[in-house]
């Protein structure tokens, strides 16, 4: 694989294939020294247009993890504040040669943009409210380390699922592993038509036992200013996941940071169902078999420059 | 109003088209499948240009070339009247990084066309009479074919204070248009209906409501779901053609509806007709063709306002056009800089160039696979400036020459040998599309000549007085 923009470009097949490689660093984290020589003198650069220290650290380590050179290139603080454009700044980083970069954008596409005026291998790290595709396949690796497989599971993603790229990703993810998808939410947080995605949609908790995995999405308060939602309190009453209404066998998850008393009561993080410390772990192991997968995983394709036009459909 | 006129400053009244001075055309045009859907004009003929008239239209192989004129040998292929399109962004003054009024022109002509219309959003805003005088003097020097320009309805395209219509109209306005954003302001709006009554002036409407547009950057639906892209519903633009064919019909006002998306504005303008409201619309060559699907691969040169909408919608147009509910086919001809389509979708502005594939988009697409009858769709072409008052290019002696000669059988891939317009942002880029336009004549003279339009016998030289529009 070249590039990882999207989930909607995965088969099955190349999920399986990353998570089993996934799975065999997962020994390599347990080790005094975690590192490994795979990918020793090359050079990823991690190139993050929104605020992420998650995200961004993870990447870092798991680069770090398998010997290659990083540099952090935020966008305050650098050119693009001064006005340099994406491509300007993309052509200019590619002048240092990387050998990946991952990229987060506040713009859908633009991994994929990006993607054909470098030689480098691209990584989407969340382009705007598309996707956010390794952090649907660490969800899926978590799930497949505490579930053994995601086949004929109920997953519910509750929350707003309208601007987030991480319940797209997941979507699609959890259904290509075989899961049954339900997007539960309030009505105006769950965008028109989602429903050709293959999932369920749901405007309420009612019948949230049905679920073997509960997937809360972290309500962002600037939706608050633009009335997405009459109050948080409103929101938390109607779609809190609580001791309430979480049951005993259901697995909980979320992509973090957590807002507590929102999204999600303080007893439920705290609770032995959640596994989103887990999530967090699995982030370096599955982001290292990325790195692993485009940069080792298909030496012989890299070599061919793409065009600079963007690419018709 | 007068259909043509000089490039010298007119009369204070009546529209005014305008373009550079160019040589009268005289020429035989031998062997053209004439087509004139209003004259019922379809066949083989010989059509002979004298001094920028239409002087006889002569049975195929029967007229002669006099002394001095060209002949053109057009071997059956098709003569139509010269396509008009009230709605066009030729971007001066103060964008001319993305067109001007040469380059603009010199697309128009290359896509057919014979007389065009600019809207005002410009930098500064088409909005005083220094400003539109200015430039009807600049398209006297520049302009390849005939150019009107459609002031703005409010200063600076605020939506609050009227411009100073009475004089605008005076000065030669096309009619008076805030395109680009909606008059949001009913109150507003209302006033420059009634104010229609002194100053005359059709006031073409770009549709939405900024409320439901919001951040929109494409048609919601099943694709933006999908792509996380912020959706700009269809009832954004019906509920504001419903609201303003509701005033237009109170104040017994005369308005012209711009690029139509969507289904439901389909419907709201076939009701409104139906009961007599003096409303008239365009669907673009785009619409009519594309859909959400195709904004997949989130390729800039696909977003633009109103957006490409769903493949219901897109058949709704369709069958707009056959109804007679859709008046006329219209570009939004919309240029910009590479760098500034050359970034991220949601980032990009909205527009797609136009005049250069109009015809032959909408050939392959509709005629070619039998959903439009060729006769129908050069009349959508032609139709455009008669709905603001202006002219009908036709096909009959004693007519100005405004004619395109098109083969319907070539094939072409669009940009492969760039384009006329300055931009390249043409949301067909890559196509292969199939007509292509030989030679156009715009105002009795020859506005473009595809290089490979063999002639029987070279150009002469013609006089050097300018041309004698009326």
């Amino acid at each position: 694989m070249r590039h990882l923009l999207s989930i909607e470009d995965l088969t099955r097949d190349d999920i399986e294939r990353i998570l089993d490689r996934a799975a065999a660093f997962e020994e390599v984290s347990h080790r005094d020294i975690k590192k490994v020589p795979a990918l020793r003198g090359r050079t990823v650069l991690n190139l993050f247009y929104e605020a992420s220290t998650r995200t961004r650290s993870s990447f870092e380590l798991a680069a770090k993890r398998l010997s290659a050179d990083v540099v952090n290139f935020a966008a305050s603080g650098s050119s693009v504040e001064k006005g340099e454009s994406l491509k300007d700044t993309v052509l200019t980083l590619t002048a240092h040669s990387p050998d990946a970069i991952v990229i987060r954008t506040p713009y859908a596409g633009a991994a994929a943009l990006v993607a054909g005026w470098t030689t480098a291998a691209i990584v989407n790290a969340g382009d705007g409210k598309h996707e956010h595709p390794t952090q649907a396949l660490l969800d899926v690796h978590t799930l497949r380390q505490k579930l053994g497989s995601l086949e004929g599971r109920s997953i519910w993603i509750v929350g707003d699922v309208a601007h987030s790229r991480v319940a797209r990703s997941n979507i699609l993810a959890f259904q290509l592993m075989g899961a049954d998808v339900t997007v539960c939410g309030p009505p105006t947080l769950i965008p028109r038509g989602i429903e050709a995605l293959g999932c369920a949609v749901r405007y309420d908790l009612g019948d949230l036992r049905e679920a073997d995995v509960v997937y809360a999405l972290r309500m962002q308060r600037e939706r608050m200013d633009q009335h997405f939602v009459p109050s948080l309190r409103e929101y938390a009453a109607q779609y809190q996941i609580n001791g309430r209404r979480l049951g005993p066998r259901q697995v909980l998850m979320h992509p973090g940071p957590v807002n507590r008393g929102v999204e999600l009561s303080g007893e439920v993080v705290d609770s032995p169902q959640a596994v989103i410390t887990m999530q967090v772990k699995s982030g370096v192991v599955v982001r290292m078999a990325v790195l692993y997968e485009v940069l080792a995983g298909a030496r012989d394709e890299r070599s061919v420059p793409r065009p600079t036009e963007p690419q018709l459909a | 109003m007068t259909p043509h006129e000089s490039p010298r400053r007119g009369p204070a009244s009546g529209v005014r088209l305008v373009c550079a001075p160019a040589s009268p055309a005289d020429l035989l045009l031998r062997h053209v499948h004439a087509l004139d859907p209003r004259t019922g004009l379809d066949g083989l003929h010989d059509v002979l240009v004298r001094g920028g008239e239409i002087a006889e239209i002569g049975a195929a192989g029967m007229l002669t070339a006099p002394a001095g004129a060209e002949t053109v040998d057009g071997d059956g292929r098709h003569l139509f009247p010269a396509f008009v399109d009230p709605h066009v962004h030729l971007r001066t003054p103060g964008q001319e990084h993305k067109e001007d009024l040469e380059t603009g022109t010199r697309a128009a002509a290359a896509g057919g066309y014979c007389a065009v219309v600019a809207m005002p959003n410009t930098a500064p805003v088409v909005d005083s009479g220094p400003i539109l005088g200015a430039l009807l003097d600049a398209a006297a020097r520049e302009a390849r074919v005939p150019v009107g320009f459609m002031p703005a309805i409010t200063r600076g395209l605020a939506g609050r204070e009227l411009t100073e219509m009475a004089e605008l109209r005076a000065l030669g306005a096309a009619g008076f248009t805030d395109d680009g954003r909606p008059v949001a302001d009913a109150g507003v709006f209302r006033r420059a209906l009634q104010y229609q009554r002194l100053c005359g002036g059709v006031l073409a409407l770009h549709e939405e409501d900024p409320a439901l547009s919001g951040t929109g950057a494409m048609h919601e639906g099943v694709v933006s779901a999908l792509l996380g892209v912020a959706g700009i519903p269809s009832v954004s633009e019906s509920t504001m053609i419903a609201r303003d064919c509701a005033l237009a019909e109170y104040e017994q006002a005369r308005i012209h509806i711009q690029h139509l998306s969507a289904r439901e504005s389909v419907a709201v303008i076939a009701a409104a007709k139906a009961r007599g409201v003096a409303v008239t619309c365009e669907a673009s060559p785009h619409h009519l063709t594309m859909t959400d699907e195709d904004v997949r691969g989130l390729d800039p040169r696909r977003k633009m306002n109103p957006p490409l909408r769903s493949e219901e919608d897109r058949q709704a147009l369709v069958e707009g056009l056959r109804s007679g509910v859709i008046d006329c086919i219209a570009t939004d001809h919309a240029p910009h800089a590479r760098d500034e389509k050359e970034v991220p979708f949601e980032q990009a502005p909205m527009g797609t160039t136009g005049l250069e594939t109009a015809f032959a988009a909408v050939f392959t697409d509709l005629v070619v696979p039998g959903h439009l009858a060729l006769e129908l769709v050069v009349e959508k072409l032609t139709a455009g400036l008669g709905l603001l008052g202006l002219f009908v290019p036709a096909i009959a002696a004693g007519e100005r020459a405004n004619l395109v000669l098109v083969d319907l059988d070539a094939e072409w891939v669009v940009g492969e040998s760039g384009y006329e317009s300055r931009s390249k942002n043409c949301c067909f880029a890559g196509r292969t599309l199939r007509g292509r336009v030989l030679l156009t004549l715009a105002a009795g003279a020859v506005a473009y000549r595809e290089r490979s339009t063999i002639l029987s016998v070279p150009a002469q030289v013609t006089s050097s007085e300018g041309r004698s529009l009326r």
